[in-house]
Protein backbone atom coordinates (compact mmCIF):
# COMPACT_ATOMS: atom_id res chain seq x y z
CA UNK A 1 0.00 0.00 0.00
CA UNK A 2 1.42 3.41 -0.51
CA UNK A 3 0.78 6.76 0.16
CA UNK A 4 -0.87 7.15 -3.57
CA UNK A 5 -3.51 5.48 -2.06
CA UNK A 6 -5.14 7.21 0.08
CA UNK A 7 -5.32 9.93 -1.85
CA UNK A 8 -8.30 7.93 -3.89
CA UNK A 9 -11.13 9.99 -3.28
CA UNK A 10 -13.92 8.38 -4.95
CA UNK A 11 -16.83 11.35 -4.65
CA UNK A 12 -19.31 10.77 -6.98
CA UNK A 13 -21.53 14.06 -7.01
CA UNK A 14 -20.45 17.20 -7.56
CA UNK A 15 -20.61 19.79 -4.52
CA UNK A 16 -21.84 22.18 -6.25
CA UNK A 17 -25.66 19.98 -6.49
CA UNK A 18 -28.43 21.59 -4.75
CA UNK A 19 -29.98 20.84 -1.46
CA UNK A 20 -29.27 21.51 1.97
CA UNK A 21 -25.16 22.01 3.05
CA UNK A 22 -25.34 18.78 5.26
CA UNK A 23 -26.93 16.55 2.58
CA UNK A 24 -24.59 18.14 0.13
CA UNK A 25 -21.64 17.80 1.85
CA UNK A 26 -22.44 13.82 2.22
CA UNK A 27 -23.53 13.65 -1.25
CA UNK A 28 -20.11 14.83 -2.37
CA UNK A 29 -18.18 12.76 0.16
CA UNK A 30 -16.12 9.45 0.19
CA UNK A 31 -18.36 7.51 2.08
CA UNK A 32 -22.10 8.56 -0.24
CA UNK A 33 -19.47 6.83 -3.01
CA UNK A 34 -18.52 3.81 -0.43
CA UNK A 35 -22.55 3.38 0.44
CA UNK A 36 -23.44 3.35 -3.45
CA UNK A 37 -21.21 1.03 -4.26
CA UNK A 38 -22.09 -1.22 -1.43
CA UNK A 39 -25.70 -1.27 -2.23
CA UNK A 40 -24.91 -1.63 -5.92
CA UNK A 41 -22.98 -4.47 -5.01
CA UNK A 42 -25.37 -6.10 -2.52
CA UNK A 43 -28.21 -5.94 -5.35
CA UNK A 44 -26.15 -7.22 -7.57
CA UNK A 45 -25.27 -10.70 -5.03
CA UNK A 46 -28.74 -10.72 -4.65
CA UNK A 47 -29.63 -10.53 -7.82
CA UNK A 48 -27.30 -13.51 -8.94
CA UNK A 49 -27.87 -15.58 -6.09
CA UNK A 50 -31.21 -15.86 -7.01
CA UNK A 51 -31.74 -16.08 -10.11
CA UNK A 52 -28.02 -16.83 -11.98
CA UNK A 53 -28.67 -20.22 -11.26
CA UNK A 54 -25.54 -20.44 -9.04
CA UNK A 55 -25.22 -23.30 -6.53
CA UNK A 56 -25.98 -21.66 -3.55
CA UNK A 57 -23.26 -23.55 -1.95
CA UNK A 58 -20.61 -21.27 -3.99
CA UNK A 59 -22.61 -18.28 -3.55
CA UNK A 60 -25.07 -17.95 -0.73
CA UNK A 61 -27.73 -15.19 -0.76
CA UNK A 62 -27.35 -11.92 1.05
CA UNK A 63 -29.96 -13.13 3.17
CA UNK A 64 -28.52 -15.80 4.38
CA UNK A 65 -25.42 -14.35 5.19
CA UNK A 66 -27.13 -11.66 6.99
CA UNK A 67 -28.48 -14.12 9.00
CA UNK A 68 -25.39 -16.06 10.51
CA UNK A 69 -24.40 -12.42 10.61
CA UNK A 70 -27.32 -11.78 13.24
CA UNK A 71 -26.79 -15.41 14.59
CA UNK A 72 -23.04 -14.46 15.25
CA UNK A 73 -23.91 -11.03 16.96
CA UNK A 74 -26.70 -12.49 19.55
CA UNK A 75 -24.45 -15.33 20.45
CA UNK A 76 -21.72 -12.69 21.48
CA UNK A 77 -19.23 -14.91 19.00
CA UNK A 78 -19.18 -11.91 16.97
CA UNK A 79 -18.05 -9.60 19.76
CA UNK A 80 -15.30 -12.14 20.83
CA UNK A 81 -13.60 -12.35 17.30
CA UNK A 82 -13.81 -9.00 16.80
CA UNK A 83 -12.30 -8.26 19.85
CA UNK A 84 -9.62 -11.06 19.87
CA UNK A 85 -8.45 -9.78 16.25
CA UNK A 86 -8.64 -6.39 17.73
CA UNK A 87 -6.53 -7.27 20.69
CA UNK A 88 -3.78 -8.83 18.77
CA UNK A 89 -3.43 -6.17 16.17
CA UNK A 90 -3.41 -3.20 18.09
CA UNK A 91 -1.22 -4.87 20.62
CA UNK A 92 1.83 -5.70 18.31
CA UNK A 93 0.91 -2.41 16.24
CA UNK A 94 1.60 -0.55 19.37
CA UNK A 95 4.90 -2.65 19.99
CA UNK A 96 6.14 -2.00 16.23
CA UNK A 97 5.54 1.62 17.19
CA UNK A 98 7.42 1.73 20.31
CA UNK A 99 10.81 -0.30 18.64
CA UNK A 100 10.10 0.96 15.32
CA UNK A 101 10.06 5.08 15.68
CA UNK A 102 13.11 5.28 18.07
CA UNK A 103 14.57 2.88 15.88
CA UNK A 104 14.23 4.55 12.95
CA UNK A 105 15.48 7.84 14.65
CA UNK A 106 18.19 6.41 16.04
CA UNK A 107 19.22 5.28 12.47
CA UNK A 108 18.93 8.69 10.86
CA UNK A 109 20.44 10.65 13.63
CA UNK A 110 23.41 8.19 14.87
CA UNK A 111 25.96 6.98 12.34
CA UNK A 112 26.66 3.59 14.27
CA UNK A 113 23.21 2.87 14.88
CA UNK A 114 22.51 3.79 11.04
CA UNK A 115 25.53 1.77 9.59
CA UNK A 116 24.27 -1.66 11.51
CA UNK A 117 20.83 -1.32 11.14
CA UNK A 118 20.27 0.25 7.55
CA UNK A 119 21.40 -3.35 6.13
CA UNK A 120 19.07 -5.28 9.01
CA UNK A 121 16.03 -3.14 7.85
CA UNK A 122 16.90 -3.07 3.78
CA UNK A 123 16.84 -6.99 3.83
CA UNK A 124 13.97 -7.51 6.46
CA UNK A 125 11.60 -4.45 4.42
CA UNK A 126 10.53 -6.76 1.71
CA UNK A 127 10.68 -9.51 3.27
CA UNK A 128 7.29 -11.79 3.79
CA UNK A 129 7.03 -12.17 7.23
CA UNK A 130 4.60 -14.10 7.51
CA UNK A 131 7.25 -16.96 6.73
CA UNK A 132 8.90 -16.78 10.51
CA UNK A 133 5.49 -17.57 11.87
CA UNK A 134 6.39 -20.89 12.68
CA UNK A 135 9.03 -20.13 14.00
CA UNK A 136 7.27 -17.65 16.43
CA UNK A 137 4.73 -20.57 17.35
CA UNK A 138 8.28 -22.35 18.15
CA UNK A 139 9.47 -19.65 20.40
CA UNK A 140 6.24 -18.46 22.24
CA UNK A 141 2.96 -19.75 23.35
CA UNK A 142 -0.04 -20.53 20.98
CA UNK A 143 -2.59 -17.96 22.27
CA UNK A 144 -2.36 -14.82 21.59
CA UNK A 145 1.90 -13.89 22.75
CA UNK A 146 3.01 -15.59 19.44
CA UNK A 147 0.44 -13.26 16.78
CA UNK A 148 1.27 -10.32 18.47
CA UNK A 149 4.82 -10.99 18.16
CA UNK A 150 4.28 -11.94 14.46
CA UNK A 151 2.24 -8.69 13.99
CA UNK A 152 5.24 -6.59 15.62
CA UNK A 153 7.69 -8.25 13.64
CA UNK A 154 5.36 -7.65 10.40
CA UNK A 155 5.39 -3.86 10.75
CA UNK A 156 8.55 -2.48 12.80
CA UNK A 157 10.37 -2.66 9.52
CA UNK A 158 7.72 -0.02 7.51
CA UNK A 159 7.50 1.89 10.61
CA UNK A 160 11.03 2.33 11.23
CA UNK A 161 11.78 3.01 8.25
CA UNK A 162 9.72 5.33 7.32
CA UNK A 163 10.69 7.07 10.69
CA UNK A 164 14.82 7.00 9.27
CA UNK A 165 13.59 8.27 5.91
CA UNK A 166 11.80 11.21 7.81
CA UNK A 167 14.45 12.28 10.28
CA UNK A 168 17.02 11.97 7.94
CA UNK A 169 16.13 14.67 6.02
CA UNK A 170 15.20 17.34 8.60
CA UNK A 171 15.73 20.79 6.50
CA UNK A 172 19.03 22.04 7.92
CA UNK A 173 17.54 25.65 8.57
CA UNK A 174 15.55 24.39 10.96
CA UNK A 175 18.31 22.63 13.23
CA UNK A 176 20.69 25.40 12.57
CA UNK A 177 18.33 27.89 14.21
CA UNK A 178 17.13 25.69 16.84
CA UNK A 179 20.72 25.13 17.94
CA UNK A 180 21.82 28.85 17.51
CA UNK A 181 18.99 29.62 20.21
CA UNK A 182 20.69 27.15 22.74
CA UNK A 183 18.25 23.87 22.34
CA UNK A 184 19.32 20.82 24.27
CA UNK A 185 19.78 17.39 22.74
CA UNK A 186 16.11 16.38 24.24
CA UNK A 187 14.50 19.86 23.01
CA UNK A 188 16.34 19.32 19.64
CA UNK A 189 14.78 15.80 19.20
CA UNK A 190 11.50 16.34 20.75
CA UNK A 191 10.38 19.88 19.13
CA UNK A 192 12.70 19.94 16.22
CA UNK A 193 13.16 16.14 14.51
CA UNK A 194 10.53 14.15 15.60
CA UNK A 195 7.60 17.22 14.88
CA UNK A 196 9.40 17.06 11.11
CA UNK A 197 9.74 13.60 10.60
CA UNK A 198 5.64 13.26 11.89
CA UNK A 199 3.84 12.80 8.49
CA UNK A 200 6.62 10.73 7.30
CA UNK A 201 5.74 8.75 10.48
CA UNK A 202 2.64 9.19 9.84
CA UNK A 203 3.22 7.45 6.38
CA UNK A 204 4.72 4.38 8.32
CA UNK A 205 1.80 4.10 10.29
CA UNK A 206 -1.06 4.40 7.63
CA UNK A 207 0.81 1.39 5.35
CA UNK A 208 1.78 -0.88 8.90
CA UNK A 209 -1.42 -0.70 10.48
CA UNK A 210 -3.51 -2.62 7.45
CA UNK A 211 -0.44 -4.95 7.70
CA UNK A 212 -1.15 -5.70 10.68
CA UNK A 213 -4.56 -6.94 10.37
CA UNK A 214 -3.82 -9.19 7.49
CA UNK A 215 -1.06 -10.28 9.34
CA UNK A 216 -3.38 -10.82 12.62
CA UNK A 217 -6.24 -12.63 10.32
CA UNK A 218 -3.55 -14.56 8.81
CA UNK A 219 -2.03 -15.84 11.87
CA UNK A 220 -4.82 -16.95 13.10
CA UNK A 221 -5.97 -18.95 10.07
CA UNK A 222 -2.64 -20.47 10.94
CA UNK A 223 -2.91 -21.41 14.56
CA UNK A 224 -6.77 -21.38 14.66
CA UNK A 225 -8.82 -21.18 17.63
CA UNK A 226 -10.26 -17.12 18.35
CA UNK A 227 -10.29 -14.19 15.98
CA UNK A 228 -11.89 -13.97 12.61
CA UNK A 229 -9.84 -15.44 10.94
CA UNK A 230 -9.75 -18.52 13.16
CA UNK A 231 -13.57 -18.22 12.85
CA UNK A 232 -13.36 -18.49 8.74
CA UNK A 233 -10.87 -21.40 8.71
CA UNK A 234 -13.03 -23.24 10.92
CA UNK A 235 -16.27 -22.55 8.82
CA UNK A 236 -14.36 -23.47 5.62
CA UNK A 237 -13.32 -26.61 6.75
CA UNK A 238 -16.75 -27.24 7.31
CA UNK A 239 -17.42 -25.91 3.86
CA UNK A 240 -19.45 -23.82 5.53
CA UNK A 241 -19.82 -20.85 2.68
CA UNK A 242 -22.27 -18.77 4.55
CA UNK A 243 -20.23 -18.18 7.59
CA UNK A 244 -17.34 -17.96 5.55
CA UNK A 245 -18.54 -14.65 3.74
CA UNK A 246 -19.90 -13.36 6.92
CA UNK A 247 -15.95 -13.57 7.95
CA UNK A 248 -15.15 -11.66 4.79
CA UNK A 249 -17.50 -8.80 5.64
CA UNK A 250 -16.50 -8.76 9.05
CA UNK A 251 -13.10 -8.31 8.04
CA UNK A 252 -13.59 -5.98 5.72
CA UNK A 253 -15.56 -3.54 8.06
CA UNK A 254 -12.59 -4.32 10.81
CA UNK A 255 -10.28 -2.97 8.25
CA UNK A 256 -12.48 -0.16 7.26
CA UNK A 257 -12.95 1.11 10.91
CA UNK A 258 -9.01 1.05 11.77
CA UNK A 259 -8.04 2.71 8.12
CA UNK A 260 -10.38 5.23 9.02
CA UNK A 261 -9.13 5.69 12.71
CA UNK A 262 -5.32 6.10 11.84
CA UNK A 263 -6.41 8.73 8.86
CA UNK A 264 -8.32 10.81 11.82
CA UNK A 265 -5.25 10.56 14.05
CA UNK A 266 -3.21 11.91 11.02
CA UNK A 267 -5.31 14.49 10.62
CA UNK A 268 -5.31 15.41 14.65
CA UNK A 269 -1.62 15.14 15.19
CA UNK A 270 -0.92 17.39 11.78
CA UNK A 271 -3.74 19.90 12.32
CA UNK A 272 -0.44 22.20 12.79
CA UNK A 273 1.29 21.07 9.00
CA UNK A 274 0.86 22.55 6.10
CA UNK A 275 -1.04 19.69 4.54
CA UNK A 276 -4.19 20.32 7.11
CA UNK A 277 -4.62 23.25 5.08
CA UNK A 278 -4.60 21.67 1.53
CA UNK A 279 -8.11 20.34 1.12
CA UNK B 1 35.96 4.62 6.70
CA UNK B 2 36.44 5.56 3.03
CA UNK B 3 37.83 3.49 -0.03
CA UNK B 4 39.58 4.35 -3.10
CA UNK B 5 36.78 5.05 -6.24
CA UNK B 6 37.93 2.26 -7.75
CA UNK B 7 35.75 -0.93 -9.02
CA UNK B 8 37.07 -2.89 -6.45
CA UNK B 9 37.08 -0.26 -3.48
CA UNK B 10 33.27 0.29 -4.32
CA UNK B 11 33.22 -3.46 -4.20
CA UNK B 12 34.81 -3.37 -1.02
CA UNK B 13 33.06 -0.81 0.58
CA UNK B 14 29.55 -2.14 -0.45
CA UNK B 15 30.64 -5.56 1.17
CA UNK B 16 31.11 -3.35 4.19
CA UNK B 17 27.71 -1.95 4.42
CA UNK B 18 26.58 -5.70 4.99
CA UNK B 19 28.98 -6.54 7.79
CA UNK B 20 26.17 -5.78 10.52
CA UNK B 21 23.98 -8.91 9.05
CA UNK B 22 27.34 -11.27 9.58
CA UNK B 23 27.38 -10.22 13.36
CA UNK B 24 23.80 -10.87 13.59
CA UNK B 25 24.69 -14.37 12.41
CA UNK B 26 27.96 -14.60 14.91
CA UNK B 27 25.48 -14.00 17.24
CA UNK B 28 23.23 -16.28 16.87
CA UNK B 29 25.72 -18.91 16.30
CA UNK B 30 27.18 -18.06 19.29
CA UNK B 31 24.49 -17.88 21.48
CA UNK B 32 23.83 -21.29 20.63
CA UNK B 33 27.11 -22.61 20.97
CA UNK B 34 27.50 -20.53 24.08
CA UNK B 35 24.33 -22.60 26.29
CA UNK B 36 22.39 -19.29 26.13
CA UNK B 37 19.57 -20.62 24.10
CA UNK B 38 18.91 -24.73 23.39
CA UNK B 39 19.73 -25.54 20.23
CA UNK B 40 16.31 -27.59 20.33
CA UNK B 41 14.50 -23.71 19.77
CA UNK B 42 16.97 -22.30 17.52
CA UNK B 43 19.29 -24.41 15.20
CA UNK B 44 22.54 -23.25 15.67
CA UNK B 45 23.76 -21.10 12.08
CA UNK B 46 26.01 -23.38 10.41
CA UNK B 47 23.70 -26.16 10.68
CA UNK B 48 21.16 -23.84 8.99
CA UNK B 49 23.53 -23.03 6.27
CA UNK B 50 25.08 -27.14 5.84
CA UNK B 51 21.09 -28.08 6.02
CA UNK B 52 20.61 -25.28 3.21
CA UNK B 53 23.45 -26.90 1.03
CA UNK B 54 22.08 -30.45 1.41
CA UNK B 55 18.73 -29.07 0.45
CA UNK B 56 20.55 -27.12 -2.56
CA UNK B 57 22.57 -30.25 -3.37
CA UNK B 58 19.28 -32.79 -3.99
CA UNK B 59 17.42 -30.01 -5.43
CA UNK B 60 14.55 -30.14 -2.92
CA UNK B 61 14.32 -26.51 -2.09
CA UNK B 62 14.58 -25.67 -5.47
CA UNK B 63 12.00 -27.70 -6.11
CA UNK B 64 9.40 -25.58 -3.82
CA UNK B 65 10.66 -22.59 -4.88
CA UNK B 66 9.85 -22.61 -8.44
CA UNK B 67 6.47 -23.76 -7.64
CA UNK B 68 6.44 -20.96 -5.46
CA UNK B 69 7.98 -17.97 -8.11
CA UNK B 70 6.02 -19.45 -10.70
CA UNK B 71 2.71 -18.91 -8.77
CA UNK B 72 3.73 -15.04 -8.04
CA UNK B 73 5.56 -14.19 -11.36
CA UNK B 74 1.82 -15.47 -13.11
CA UNK B 75 -0.38 -13.82 -10.38
CA UNK B 76 2.02 -10.30 -10.42
CA UNK B 77 1.92 -9.98 -14.60
CA UNK B 78 -1.96 -10.63 -14.41
CA UNK B 79 -1.91 -7.96 -12.32
CA UNK B 80 0.25 -5.62 -13.80
CA UNK B 81 -1.61 -6.12 -17.25
CA UNK B 82 -4.95 -5.93 -15.76
CA UNK B 83 -4.08 -3.13 -13.30
CA UNK B 84 -2.29 -0.82 -15.57
CA UNK B 85 -5.15 -1.08 -18.08
CA UNK B 86 -8.10 -0.07 -15.99
CA UNK B 87 -5.94 2.36 -14.61
CA UNK B 88 -5.06 4.28 -17.88
CA UNK B 89 -9.02 3.50 -18.97
CA UNK B 90 -9.98 5.43 -15.41
CA UNK B 91 -7.81 8.36 -16.20
CA UNK B 92 -8.82 8.95 -19.65
CA UNK B 93 -13.01 7.64 -19.76
CA UNK B 94 -14.86 9.30 -16.53
CA UNK B 95 -17.45 6.25 -16.37
CA UNK B 96 -14.96 3.99 -16.36
CA UNK B 97 -13.32 6.01 -13.25
CA UNK B 98 -17.07 6.02 -11.49
CA UNK B 99 -17.39 2.73 -11.66
CA UNK B 100 -14.03 1.32 -10.60
CA UNK B 101 -13.10 4.10 -7.97
CA UNK B 102 -15.58 2.91 -5.13
CA UNK B 103 -15.21 -0.77 -5.97
CA UNK B 104 -11.34 0.05 -5.46
CA UNK B 105 -12.19 2.04 -2.27
CA UNK B 106 -14.33 -1.00 -1.38
CA UNK B 107 -11.31 -3.36 -1.31
CA UNK B 108 -9.10 -1.15 0.34
CA UNK B 109 -9.54 -1.78 3.82
CA UNK B 110 -10.02 -5.69 2.80
CA UNK B 111 -7.22 -7.25 4.71
CA UNK B 112 -6.95 -9.63 1.88
CA UNK B 113 -5.41 -12.91 3.66
CA UNK B 114 -9.46 -13.27 4.74
CA UNK B 115 -9.76 -14.24 0.90
CA UNK B 116 -8.04 -17.32 1.57
CA UNK B 117 -10.37 -19.64 3.06
CA UNK B 118 -13.26 -18.54 0.55
CA UNK B 119 -10.79 -19.18 -2.46
CA UNK B 120 -9.96 -22.28 -0.99
CA UNK B 121 -13.76 -23.15 -0.58
CA UNK B 122 -13.71 -22.14 -4.42
CA UNK B 123 -11.29 -23.14 -6.05
CA UNK B 124 -9.29 -25.55 -4.04
CA UNK B 125 -5.94 -26.53 -3.44
CA UNK B 126 -4.18 -26.15 -6.02
CA UNK B 127 -2.19 -23.30 -7.99
CA UNK B 128 -5.42 -21.19 -9.22
CA UNK B 129 -6.92 -19.67 -5.32
CA UNK B 130 -2.97 -18.79 -5.01
CA UNK B 131 -2.61 -17.29 -8.00
CA UNK B 132 -5.84 -15.41 -7.56
CA UNK B 133 -5.23 -13.93 -4.00
CA UNK B 134 -1.74 -12.59 -5.95
CA UNK B 135 -3.63 -10.75 -8.60
CA UNK B 136 -6.01 -9.63 -6.28
CA UNK B 137 -4.15 -8.41 -3.82
CA UNK B 138 -1.57 -6.56 -6.00
CA UNK B 139 -4.07 -5.18 -8.89
CA UNK B 140 -4.43 -2.57 -5.48
CA UNK B 141 -1.46 -0.78 -5.97
CA UNK B 142 -0.96 -1.60 -9.66
CA UNK B 143 -4.19 0.25 -10.51
CA UNK B 144 -4.26 2.85 -7.92
CA UNK B 145 -0.52 3.90 -8.53
CA UNK B 146 -1.42 3.74 -12.68
CA UNK B 147 -4.47 5.95 -12.10
CA UNK B 148 -2.30 8.50 -9.91
CA UNK B 149 0.05 8.86 -12.17
CA UNK B 150 -1.96 8.93 -15.82
CA UNK B 151 -4.30 11.56 -13.80
CA UNK B 152 -1.09 13.91 -13.11
CA UNK B 153 0.41 13.80 -16.64
CA UNK B 154 1.11 17.37 -18.05
CA UNK B 155 -2.11 18.71 -20.20
CA UNK B 156 0.41 20.61 -21.99
CA UNK B 157 1.89 17.24 -23.50
CA UNK B 158 -0.96 16.02 -24.44
CA UNK B 159 -2.01 19.52 -26.11
CA UNK B 160 0.79 19.56 -28.21
CA UNK B 161 0.96 15.95 -29.39
CA UNK B 162 -2.93 16.27 -30.01
CA UNK B 163 -2.00 19.31 -32.14
CA UNK B 164 0.79 17.26 -34.02
CA UNK B 165 -1.77 14.80 -35.42
CA UNK B 166 -1.44 12.58 -32.79
CA UNK B 167 -3.85 9.61 -32.84
CA UNK B 168 -6.33 8.16 -29.63
CA UNK B 169 -3.56 5.49 -29.47
CA UNK B 170 -0.98 7.71 -29.96
CA UNK B 171 -2.00 9.76 -26.83
CA UNK B 172 -2.73 6.39 -24.25
CA UNK B 173 0.82 5.55 -25.10
CA UNK B 174 1.88 9.15 -24.06
CA UNK B 175 -0.36 8.82 -20.92
CA UNK B 176 0.91 5.51 -20.48
CA UNK B 177 4.95 6.28 -20.54
CA UNK B 178 3.88 9.87 -18.07
CA UNK B 179 2.48 7.49 -15.72
CA UNK B 180 5.61 5.06 -16.16
CA UNK B 181 7.35 6.09 -13.05
CA UNK B 182 4.33 5.72 -10.92
CA UNK B 183 3.21 2.41 -12.50
CA UNK B 184 6.56 1.13 -11.09
CA UNK B 185 6.31 1.93 -8.07
CA UNK B 186 3.02 -0.21 -7.81
CA UNK B 187 4.36 -2.86 -9.57
CA UNK B 188 6.83 -2.76 -6.89
CA UNK B 189 4.53 -2.73 -4.48
CA UNK B 190 3.07 -5.71 -5.82
CA UNK B 191 5.86 -7.53 -5.47
CA UNK B 192 6.19 -7.25 -1.37
CA UNK B 193 2.48 -8.17 -1.52
CA UNK B 194 2.66 -10.87 -3.82
CA UNK B 195 5.53 -12.41 -1.42
CA UNK B 196 3.36 -11.76 1.93
CA UNK B 197 -0.13 -13.74 0.08
CA UNK B 198 2.24 -16.42 -1.44
CA UNK B 199 3.46 -17.32 1.91
CA UNK B 200 0.24 -16.65 3.50
CA UNK B 201 -1.69 -19.36 1.07
CA UNK B 202 1.26 -22.14 1.07
CA UNK B 203 1.44 -21.77 5.22
CA UNK B 204 -2.09 -22.18 5.45
CA UNK B 205 -3.61 -24.84 2.55
CA UNK B 206 -0.47 -25.38 0.33
CA UNK B 207 0.50 -28.47 -0.71
CA UNK B 208 3.74 -27.79 -2.23
CA UNK B 209 6.00 -24.38 -2.44
CA UNK B 210 8.18 -22.63 0.44
CA UNK B 211 5.46 -21.37 2.31
CA UNK B 212 4.49 -25.43 2.54
CA UNK B 213 8.29 -26.32 3.15
CA UNK B 214 8.32 -23.99 6.05
CA UNK B 215 4.71 -25.26 7.66
CA UNK B 216 5.63 -28.97 7.15
CA UNK B 217 8.71 -28.68 8.18
CA UNK B 218 8.08 -26.50 11.41
CA UNK B 219 5.27 -29.06 12.00
CA UNK B 220 7.61 -32.17 11.81
CA UNK B 221 9.97 -30.80 14.64
CA UNK B 222 12.64 -30.35 11.89
CA UNK B 223 13.93 -26.81 12.60
CA UNK B 224 17.01 -26.67 10.38
CA UNK B 225 15.29 -27.37 7.24
CA UNK B 226 12.28 -25.07 8.59
CA UNK B 227 15.05 -21.99 9.38
CA UNK B 228 16.65 -22.76 5.98
CA UNK B 229 13.48 -22.22 4.06
CA UNK B 230 12.79 -18.98 6.07
CA UNK B 231 16.03 -18.01 5.25
CA UNK B 232 15.43 -18.65 0.95
CA UNK B 233 12.54 -16.83 1.51
CA UNK B 234 13.76 -13.93 3.12
CA UNK B 235 16.45 -13.82 0.35
CA UNK B 236 13.88 -14.31 -2.62
CA UNK B 237 12.19 -11.16 -1.20
CA UNK B 238 15.31 -9.16 -1.16
CA UNK B 239 16.22 -10.38 -4.97
CA UNK B 240 13.06 -9.41 -6.18
CA UNK B 241 12.68 -6.09 -4.53
CA UNK B 242 16.42 -5.53 -5.79
CA UNK B 243 15.76 -6.55 -8.94
CA UNK B 244 12.49 -4.51 -9.10
CA UNK B 245 14.56 -1.59 -8.11
CA UNK B 246 17.03 -2.05 -10.51
CA UNK B 247 14.31 -2.68 -13.21
CA UNK B 248 13.02 1.32 -12.38
CA UNK B 249 16.14 2.78 -12.52
CA UNK B 250 16.84 1.36 -16.59
CA UNK B 251 13.58 2.08 -17.02
CA UNK B 252 13.65 5.69 -16.20
CA UNK B 253 17.23 6.67 -17.26
CA UNK B 254 15.79 8.81 -19.37
CA UNK B 255 14.17 10.96 -16.70
CA UNK B 256 16.31 13.78 -15.11
CA UNK B 257 17.02 13.55 -11.78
Amino acid sequence: MTAGERSIRTGLFPASAGGPWLIRRFAASEGAAQLLAIAVLLGIWWAFSRWGGINPFLLPSPEVVGQRLLRQFNSGELAANISATMYAAIAGFAIAVIIGVPLGLAMARNRIAGWFFAPIVSVGFPAPKLAFLPIFLLWFDVGASSKIVMVAFAAVFIVASATAAGAAYVPRPLLWSAQSLGASRTAMLWQVIVPSALPQILNGLQIALPVCLITTIAAEMYVGGAGIGGAMLAASRFANTPDVFAGLIISGATGLVLVRLIGWIRVKLLHWHAEARVK
Amino acid sequence: MSFPPSPVGRAMAHLFDYVPLAILALAWEAIVRGGLVSPSVLPPFSEVVAEFFRLAGNGVIFVHAAISLRRIVIGLALAVAFGVTAGLLMSAIRPVRLVLQPLLGLLYPLPKSALVPLLMLLLGLGDSPKILLIFIGCLLPVVTNTFNGARGVDEKLMWSAANLGASRLGLFVIRFNAALPDILTGARTGVAFAFILLINAELIFGQDGLGYLIASTGGLGAYPTMFAAVILVVMLGFAADRLFGFIENRMLAWRAP
